[in-house]
């Protein structure tokens, strides 16, 4: 195995040595968390800080990436590595960390800004090559940073400092994104609920490869109550789709709500009563076939209509730096260490004199 | 040897000799030029190639657009370039003439394929006479050869169809062109088969078109003699024979030997770069990991992020490729981690001339990003120096922490030479210097790790892959706090790490060779420097200008930023200074900046190197303007309003000043 921690030194701690016992504290850095008040982020920052001590992983293999925007400083405020990179190109950088550090836990986080427009290359590529690293992208359907213009994911007819008269755009589904472009998880959570959102960061992160998680975010500024006609506490249990694997999906005061599939495939909202409890579709995570997840990703129109929140798909497959070390490995195994002298008179050498 | 061994036949001897094979793109000239290189390599003959092709793939057959070349020099003593103009052409269609014969000097010799030479391909060629019979080749010495015919008769009888046979005409030229140079032919009879191996038919009239070629030459009694040119007399040694990009790749491998990093390439596929991506691809059993990124920006970008993870971190680019890396290089500057970019310069702007030669990015490779930004510029001058430029481009990066910029071109990238292999227990060792503990005692007594706290010598930042508990940091493209790297918006605090970052690539210049002049006895009034590939041009033609009698000197730099601590004083110890380049005048201009010195720039930009022969006269030029006693070249050439007036140099390229 060429481990690379090893080969370049960084890499002391085996697995012999225990894990030592954190607190929040001890993934807490000194810097001072410059969000605005009220700022969503400061759910997810915290929800973070207190899954990490859980989840038996230490902080030096530990690494925040991110690109540009207000959740892009989230790496500065986690007492781990981190790098706080350029507009979009996270995806990028932790693919050729990922892919050379395989000990390392790798996580990305994203803006819709960030990762759905000046990104998006490198976003749909990390995910159909299931690089493994972590993508959580923040999603608040505006730019906070540079104060309050329309994002790839605000609303059409929205309007803001850039679209006085309203946007023009179709936004896009951040999850049928994700698993158009080959997507192996793909979950959905949101800031109101730091149990969930924990829920879903501890998922992603025992799955190898790539793992895209959307947390609707709101933005108290910019953007403020974007979500909250589906994650506001009053309308959650009539607004939020729960998916469990394994269980029939309903939702709503005594799971009165359910989701079948119609005739022509699509799923759609019906009620409990009218279609009876079997009729209900079956939520299966580990589908092969990624239709059914887009079909749930696409229930809801947007963040006013009963949308579904969970793990949507969770397929194993390939990882990409992992099989990039085994084609070196097989090679060596197969042809024996490299020799530079033996290289360069690999073509066909003369002598003189 | 077999039936190929010369019999009494006489040959001539020949100290060198200039081949030209050209014909359609979908020909095989390149692989018959590279094979003909390989056996004249292992002959012995000193030499250099220039292999010259279009664009496009296949650009429509028997068009001047789709004329791909393949030039080679040989020689029995060393020479410097694949020469200026070809001895003998080898044209398999008439626009593979049309193209070149502008070129031949008179009393070249002219081989042509007779068979293509009908009306169709005229036309095509935009010949409204065949030029066979209409007299204007009568400067040279023309051989109509029917190489299509007797290819396809060979083949007839081992089943091979007309139409198939018929496309191993290249090996009918490359048989003949060996025997008439006296080269033998089994060596290539054998890389025939292993490279065919399992296509029966084609090696099989590969094979036989090759023979008939050189039997063709020996009983034809068309040739009054056949050639020799004597292996050259080399330091002794182990050569190979190498393009830029292969000793680029194998630099990049040996680079990552010597410091114990494991490589990792992070590209995009661009002409004419690609092939370090694909050498490299080859060789994981050096642990080489490639990666063939979604765009340019990703290729640097995920070579950073290995850099962040205590890897090699590499790309390869050229033209717009180099463009699009530019914010991710500024990043690397911030980040003050290593990173090696590879530029291998192509004729500009945008996609520009994407298969032809430029140094033209010199300037964006010193400026090319937003805000203070510098890093270090190497650049290789020949292809076998690319092997040795990559390790010392990769010994700056590790050792000041910082990307660097290595810039090749087309035109060695492609093009080949001899090199004496190096011992490798000579190759330098690079020492990687991680981080191992912490680095300073915060205010309450804290052993602390300081990711922006410098070396006092070097000014390079510890580097500190993730992995080692009790240095865990953040960076960032942020202004970074001096020392702690801590988010800094502080004014003064950016000034000094401006000039920080400025010193620390300032200061390379205290460990980088002095310049190296080439000047006999240190009497020569006229320095010429160059960089990048110019070399063999300049140096060719430095020789022609001391053979005929007079001084000259010439440097050629191989660290353009910073440049050698003592090239100021070197440029004004000369009365005049020639600075040619394939671009408008880049380095003259940062010479001029920087130093103060009035040099003549000599520039050129015709997608191709320049040539001895006018290297010779721009120099001669400058030495006749210094011995007419002002001291000024005002004298022989002008510039009106800023823009070169080419004077009395009857070059392809202009003087200017």
């Amino acid at each position: 195995m060429t481990d690379l921690a090893q080969a370049n030194g960084t890499h002391t701690n085996g697995a012999s040595v225990p894990v030592p016992v954190t607190t929040r504290k001890d993934w807490s850095s000194d810097q001072e968390v410059r969000w605005c008040p009220g700022c969503g982020d400061y759910t997810i920052l915290a929800a973070m800080q207190m899954l990490l001590p859980d989840l038996g992983v230490r902080r030096e293999n530990t690494v925040f990436l991110s690109g540009i925007g207000c959740a892009a400083r989230f790496p500065y405020y986690m007492n781990t590595y981190g790098m706080h990179s350029i507009h979009g190109r996270a995806p990028a950088i932790a693919t050729g960390l990922a892919a050379t550090r395989p000990d390392l836990d790798v996580w990305v986080i994203t803006g819709d800004g960030d990762s759905l427009s000046i990104g998006g290359n490198h976003l749909i590529h990390a995910l159909r090559r299931n690089v493994n690293i972590t993508i959580l992208l923040f999603n608040n359907q505006i730019y906070g940073l540079t104060k309050g213009q329309y994002s790839p994911t605000s609303e059409m007819a929205k309007v803001t400092k850039s679209t006085p008269f309203g946007s023009l755009e179709q936004p896009f589904n951040p999850l049928s994104l994700a698993l158009g472009a080959e997507a192996s998880f793909v979950a959905r959570t949101h800031d109101m609920d730091r149990k969930h959102m924990t829920e879903m960061f501890r998922r992603a992160h025992a799955h190898k490869g790539s793992s895209f998680v959307e947390i609707y975010q709101n933005c108290n500024v910019f953007n403020d109550g974007a979500f909250e006609q589906i994650t506001g506490k009053d309308h959650r249990s009539e607004m939020l789709i729960p998916l469990v694997h394994g269980e029939p999906i309903r939702f709503g005061a005594e799971g009165k709500h359910g989701v079948v599939r119609g005739p022509d495939g699509a799923v759609e909202v019906v009620s409990v009563a009218d279609v009876g409890e079997s009729a209900l579709l079956v939520h299966d995570e580990h589908r092969e076939n990624p239709g059914l997840a887009f079909q749930l990703s696409r229930l809801s129109r947007g963040p006013y209509e009963p949308t579904p929140i969970g793990v949507f798909r969770d397929v194993d497959r390939p990882e990409y730096g992992l099989e990039m070390t085994r084609q070196v490995d097989a090679v060596i195994e197969g042809k024996g260490e490299g020799d530079i002298s033996a290289l360069l008179r690999s073509g066909s050498s003369w002598t003189v004199g | 040897m077999s039936d190929t061994t010369m019999n009494e036949h006489v040959s001539e001897v020949l100290d060198r000799v200039i081949l030209r094979f050209a014909g359609d793109s979908g020909d095989g000239i390149q692989l018959v030029g590279d094979q003909f290189t390989t056996v004249s390599a292992l002959f012995g003959n000193d030499l250099a190639t220039f292999p010259d092709f279009p664009a496009e793939i296949r650009a429509p057959a028997g068009t001047l657009a789709g004329v791909s070349a393949f030039q080679v020099q040989i020689s029995d003593h060393d020479i410097l370039t694949p020469g200026d103009a070809p001895n003998v052409l080898i044209a398999m269609n008439p626009a593979a003439l049309k193209a070149n014969v502008a070129n031949l000097p008179p009393g070249a010799t002219v081989i042509v394929n007779v068979d293509a030479f009908e009306e169709r391909n005229l036309t095509k060629a935009g010949y409204d006479v065949n030029p066979l019979t209409d007299g204007s080749l009568s400067a040279y010495t023309v051989y109509e050869i029917p190489m299509t015919s007797i290819t396809t008769e060979v083949s007839k009888d081992a089943g091979v169809k007309p139409r198939d046979a018929e496309r191993s005409k290249n090996f009918f030229a490359l048989g003949l062109i060996c025997w008439l140079y006296t080269r033998p032919i089994d060596a290539t009879a054998e890389w025939i088969k292993s490279k065919y191996e399992g296509k029966f038919l084609v090696m099989e009239a590969n094979l036989r078109a090759l023979k008939a070629g050189y039997h063709f030459g020996e009983t034809a009694e068309l040739f009054e003699s056949s050639y020799e040119v004597r292996p050259a007399t080399l330091e002794p040694g182990e050569y190979v024979n190498i393009t830029g990009n292969t000793a680029t790749a194998w630099g990049l491998i040996a680079a990552a030997k010597q410091s114990g990093l494991p490589l990792f390439l992070g590209t995009y596929p661009i002409t004419p770069a690609s092939d370090i991506l694909h050498e490299l691809s080859k060789h994981k059993e050096f642990g080489v990991r490639t990666f063939q990124a979604e765009d340019e920006i990703a290729g640097i970008g995920a070579a950073l992020g290995a850099a962040f993870g205590g890897a090699l971190g590499v790309t390869t680019t050229s033209g717009p490729g180099v463009d699009l890396k530019a914010e991710m290089m500024g990043l690397g500057v911030s980040l003050e981690l290593p990173l090696l970019i590879i530029n291998i310069q192509r004729g500009g702007p945008s996609t520009g001339l994407p298969t032809k030669t430029e140094q033209a990015d010199l300037l964006h490779a010193m400026y090319g990003r937003h805000g203070e930004s510098p890093l270090p510029i190497v650049a290789a001058k020949t292809p076998s120096h690319c092997f040795e430029a990559t390790i010392e481009a990769v010994r700056l990066a590790v050792k000041y922490r910082t990307p660097v910029i290595l810039l090749s071109d087309g035109y060695l990238a492609n093009g080949t030479e001899p090199w004496r292999l190096p011992d490798v227990a000579d190759l330098p060792v690079i020492d990687p210097d991680f981080a191992s503990g912490p680095n300073h005692t915060d205010e309450d007594g804290n052993e602390v790790f300081w990711p922006y706290l410098r070396d006092e010598t070097t000014l390079a930042r510890p580097w500190a892959p993730p992995g080692l508990a009790g240095l865990e940091h953040r960076i960032g493209g942020l202004e970074k706090d001096d020392g702690s790297g801590n988010v800094s918006y502080d004014g003064d605090n950016h000034e000094r790490m401006t000039r920080l970052r400025a010193a620390k690539i300032a200061g390379i210049a205290n460990d980088i060779p002095p310049t190296d002049v080439d000047d006999e006895d240190g009497h020569a009034d006229v320095l010429v420097v160059g960089w990048g590939s110019t070399y063999g041009a300049i140096a060719a033609g430095v020789r022609r200008v001391r053979a005929k009698g007079h001084k000259v000197a010439h440097a050629h730099l191989v660290h353009l930023n910073p440049f050698p601590a003592d090239l100021g004083d070197v440029l004004r110890r000369y009365r005049r200074v020639l600075v040619p380049e394939v671009n408008m005048g880049q380095l003259s201009r940062l010479l001029r900046a920087e130093y103060l010195v009035d040099v003549v720039s000599f520039t050129q930009v015709k997608g191709i190197p320049f040539r001895a022969a006018s290297m010779e006269s721009a120099i001669l030029e400058l030495i006749r303007a210094e011995d007419g006693g002002d001291g000024r070249s005002d004298a022989v050439t002008s510039s009106v309003g800023g823009t070169p007036v080419d004077g009395t140099v009857p070059a392809d390229g202009k003087v200017s000043h």
